[in-house]
């Protein structure tokens, strides 16, 4: 696709009256920048990407070590793990492992973009097209961002986060707060609403809700314990009414409302790292498309620009060079291979879908008899508004890119002495491939499945997790030991966890361990 | 129309505080390390900063993930040679899901989390905990230095510290103040004299125009007597003394380099006193060393010398202990120095000499000094200079500390425990 694109270009710049380019050399300016911005903004337009206001800031690489550390929130409150991340990136930036990251681009409105100063020129044309028009439009334009996040009130969501937490800091000391943050970290992809849509509330708002909500909540949690009887200790067992009364998946939610013991300001935290943790959670589910789409863009707009004669030979060079190492892919058995690039996927993907649109083949009639021959532009839209990664490749995965990509399926089963390879590029193993894949992008594949089955009101009032486990995958026995330690501390009482496979137990952990169990809670 | 913002000269720190949080979190692994850096580390650089590392284990921030075993299916890329239903051996230690989907969960394979931290801040690992004794004493009770402050203006002053400014400024005030009366009467009788002499010369009132010029000229000398500075139009710069807690430590690092000290004894001497005067030097504003080596007889030398050059012959170590008085007669006043003593040796020594050592100890040296450590370099047993120096001990517990050193390892525990804070 790319020679292609590579050779219709050069062909068309021949014919095409000279435009003298935006700028000749490497060096940027603020006016070269804006100029760029302009013309990317006008080719943006004409492709109909709807993007939120930019706000492209300019910043050093320290200060992009920084935004790194800070794993993409402008503005976070202080932990321990933060500060951790950033010695490590300080580390092998300083060491030369690793490259900074070209850019970083906030889930925000204004969309916030950072470049670095010691970028080129082309890179920095780059990172506009790639970050300021890719992935701010799909931010505006996915779905589940669209329905997870509210861009708007976001960085004012962090300041007031940041600004409790440190309050909290300064009233109950930085261990009290570092430990309810760690218990909360170790927890945070569990503290997602998958199907609920939380209504976007504004700043001001939310500082007077959490007063209201510390007041009401701690008198809610304070009833439900309340109303135990004492007196019907001998009660009928099979008739106990459960709580709650359906399991629940949003552990950080269903503590924050149930934990007997946390005083206000720490299930105000809890909240906190629930929200954040919700915010992440679309990013989480988009790699692929989010990346495909950025790359696609800044790909398409800028050959767009080169054809235009707006920018120069070396411009594209340098810009293909940089481009064609993003979208690397190396292969199951090279010593860098590291998972599947998303890049790659989602540029091949993309990149695909126009093509199908543009030139389909017989196959591809046969495979997307929908968009085959249709408009790409709006076939593109379409796609990047209502999928995510998991569903985007069940319905997109092409033949075409399953070849391009070589992919082939194996299966590592324990009761299997060998590995099998149950599918590869051909025409009986597209469907299994495309499977497979998509599969693998499923969030609810990759991490256990975890949720609060009972909580124990009329007696020790112990909480009970219930793991079922998918593939028969066990549960990791030391981190899971942690995580407990940590949920231990927020409930406050006993914590069970029993990992089930067709509803028999296979693995059970307990917190404090079982053997040491004789607590005694009427003290 | 997008918005362009240049933040590069916003604060770039952003991250000092949370990497402050980490190194709080993990003090007790990074000063455990720092203790073995210091015992490891050539003598030259012990001012720069350390690579800490600190097992993976420890820092990870635990989540759910899944474990081995179990059924992984597996998407890759890039397939050469296999075909649908190819049968491949696991490869050795992959059990179970070796290259499944879990293993984006245990990050990279590192065992050891390895960062770097500034010599600052090694320093202050070092040396936390750690206290020269006495030295709150001295720097509060023996404060028999003044350092002079400025506090304002004052009236009264030497002649030296006269402030012009407000000087002047005063004496205009005063003349304002003592002539404004005058000159305006003046300036009424000028204006009359001018109406009288604008009048036609036969109607001239001359009697008046005379009485005008003569009640002028007795005004224009009232006014020109107002002297133009006087005695209390001075104001002086005021300045205080106040107490300066003497910030100046002078070390004496004695050393034994006769020949029976080798260089890998003198080495850790070395280490010995490095620790010592970065000690020094972090606690107070301006620190002095003088080294003084010695055989037979001693002599002041520098560093290079004091360290690296060789002498045969037997030991007098009295014979440092007088030069060392004699400099701090000569060089110290001890009004304004702290004075700490450190003496390295092997603990040889001419066997009527250690009675003249105690003597010049007891009575001429610790009573000046903040402090004074012995350390003794060697797997012999202790002579007789050992047990001399065990009595100045008991003599001046407080003061004098003395210790005994078999190997390079043995030098930053003792360290520590010769400074160890005392609480009192």
């Amino acid at each position: 696709m790319s020679k292609q694109a590579m050779s219709k270009t050069a062909a068309k710049s021949k014919t095409a009256t000279k435009a003298k380019p935006i700028s000749t050399t490497s060096e940027w300016t603020f006016e070269l920048i804006h100029e760029y911005d302009r013309e990317i903004a006008c080719l943006a337009d004409e492709f109909r990407l709807d993007t939120y206001q930019n706000q492209i800031e300019v910043i050093s690489s320290e200060q992009m070590m920084d935004a790194y550390a800070s794993v993409g929130m402008p503005l976070g409150y202080h932990h321990w793990s933060y500060g951790k991340q950033f010695l490590n990136i300080e580390q092998s930036y300083k060491r030369g492992q690793m490259g900074l990251a070209y850019e970083i681009v906030i889930n925000s409105d204004p969309c916030i973009a950072y470049l670095m100063e010691e970028n080129t020129m082309t890179m920095q044309a780059l990172v506009i097209a790639h970050a300021c028009y890719g992935h701010n439009s799909f931010f505006k334009g996915n779905y589940l961002f669209r329905t997870w996040t509210d861009a708007g009130s976001v960085i004012d969501y962090l300041v007031f986060a940041k600004n409790y937490i440190s309050q909290c800091e300064e009233r109950y000391g930085i261990d009290e707060v570092e430990a309810v943050l760690d218990a909360c970290h170790a927890l945070m992809n569990y503290g997602v609403d998958r199907y609920k849509r939380p209504s976007p509330i504004s700043p001001a708002r939310e500082r007077e809700l959490q007063k209201e909500r510390e007041e009401y909540l701690q008198r809610q949690v304070n009833d439900l314990w309340r109303t135990i009887p004492f007196q019907h200790e001998d009660e009928d067992p099979k008739r106990k009414f459960r709580f709650p009364a359906e399991p629940q998946e949003n552990l950080l939610y269903f503590i924050e409302k149930n934990a007997p013991l946390l005083e206000p300001w720490q299930r105000e935290i809890v909240r906190i790292v629930r929200k954040v943790a919700q915010y992440f959670y679309p990013q989480r589910q988009t790699q692929v498309m989010n990346e495909g789409w950025a790359t696609f863009w800044h790909y398409t707009l800028l050959n767009t620009l080169y054809e235009r004669g707006k920018v120069t030979d070396g411009f594209m060079l340098e810009f293909l060079q940089s481009h064609t190492s993003v979208i690397y892919q190396p292969p199951y058995n090279s010593p860098y291979y590291s998972g599947i690039n998303p890049y790659t996927l989602g540029f091949a993907m993309m990149t695909d879908i126009r093509r199908i649109c543009e030139n389909p083949t017989e196959e591809d009639k046969r495979w997307f008899p929908d968009i085959a021959g249709s408009d790409w532009v709006k076939t593109l839209d379409f796609a990047m508004r209502n999928f995510k990664d998991e569903s985007f490749i069940l319905q997109f995965l092409s033949p075409k890119v399953i070849r391009d990509l070589k992919l082939f399926c194996i299966v590592d089963d324990d009761l299997d002495s060998e590995i099998e390879v149950t599918a590869i590029h051909d025409d009986s193993g597209y469907q299994a491939v495309r499977e497979q894949l998509a599969g693998q992008y499923n969030l609810g594949n990759r991490e256990p499945n975890i949720q609060v089955f009972s909580v124990d009101l009329r007696g020790d009032r112990s909480l009970t997790l219930h793991h079922n486990q998918y593939s028969r995958k066990p549960l990791a026995e030391e981190s899971t030991e942690e995580v407990l330690k940590h949920l231990h501390q927020l409930w406050g009482f006993d914590v069970h966890l029993h990992s089930l496979q067709d509803d028999v137990v296979r693995q059970s952990f307990h917190c404090p361990p079982m053997e040491e169990d004789d607590f005694d809670f009427n003290r | 129309m997008s918005y362009i913002v240049d933040r590069r000269l916003n604060a770039k720190n952003k991250s000092a505080v949370n990497r402050q949080r980490f190194l709080r979190r993990y003090r007790q692994h990074i000063k455990k390390a720092v203790a073995e850096a210091v015992t490891r580390r050539s003598i030259m650089d012990v001012e720069n900063g350390e690579q800490i590392s600190i097992p993976t284990r420890d820092i990870s921030e635990p989540i759910f993930h899944h474990g081995r075993g179990g059924r992984h299916s597996n998407v890759l890329p890039g397939n050469q040679e296999f075909v649908a239903g190819d049968r491949i051996p696991r490869p050795p230690g992959g059990g179970g899901g070796g290259a499944g989907s879990g293993a984006s969960d245990q990050g990279e394979g590192m065992d050891e989390f390895v960062f770097q931290i500034t010599q600052e801040e090694f320093l202050d690992f070092m040396f936390e905990d750690l206290e020269l004794p006495n030295m709150v004493k001295r720097q509060l009770a023996g404060s028999e230095e003044f350092k002079m402050r400025r506090a304002g203006i004052s009236n009264e002053g030497n002649p030296g510290r006269i402030n012009i400014v407000r000087s002047l400024r005063a004496a205009n005030a005063r003349r304002i103040a003592l002539t404004s009366g005058k000159r305006r009467q003046l300036a009424e009788m000028e204006k009359e004299l001018a109406t009288l002499e604008a009048q036609e010369p036969e109607l001239r009132d001359h009697k008046r125009i005379e009485e005008l010029l003569a009640s002028m000229a007795k005004l224009r000398n009232h006014i020109s007597r107002v002297p133009w500075l006087d005695d209390f139009d001075l104001k002086y710069n005021l300045h205080v003394k106040d107490p300066a807690p003497s910030s100046k430590a002078v070390m004496f690092c004695l050393m034994d380099v006769s020949g029976s000290m080798n260089q890998a004894t003198k080495d850790m001497a070395k280490r010995f006193f490095i620790l010592l005067y970065l000690f020094l030097k972090r606690n107070y504003e301006h620190t002095e060393v003088v080294f003084i080596r010695h055989h037979t007889s001693a002599k002041e030398v520098d560093e290079e010398e004091f360290f690296y050059s060789r002498e045969t012959g037997g030991t007098i170590v009295s014979s440092a202990l007088k030069l060392m008085k004699q400099i701090l007669d000569e060089r110290y006043p001890l009004s304004e120095w702290n004075v700490y003593g450190a003496q390295a040796s092997d603990g040889d020594n001419w066997n009527d000499d250690s009675s003249i050592c105690y003597d010049l100890l007891v009575n001429d040296i610790m009573p000046k000094v903040q402090y004074y450590s012995y350390i003794e370099i060697t797997p012999r047993d202790h002579q007789a200079l050992w047990e001399e120096y065990e009595s100045v001990r008991a003599a001046w517990p407080d003061s004098f500390a003395m210790e005994h050193i078999v190997d390079a390892g043995d030098i930053y525990p003792v360290f520590r425990e010769l400074f160890h804070k005392k609480y009192a």
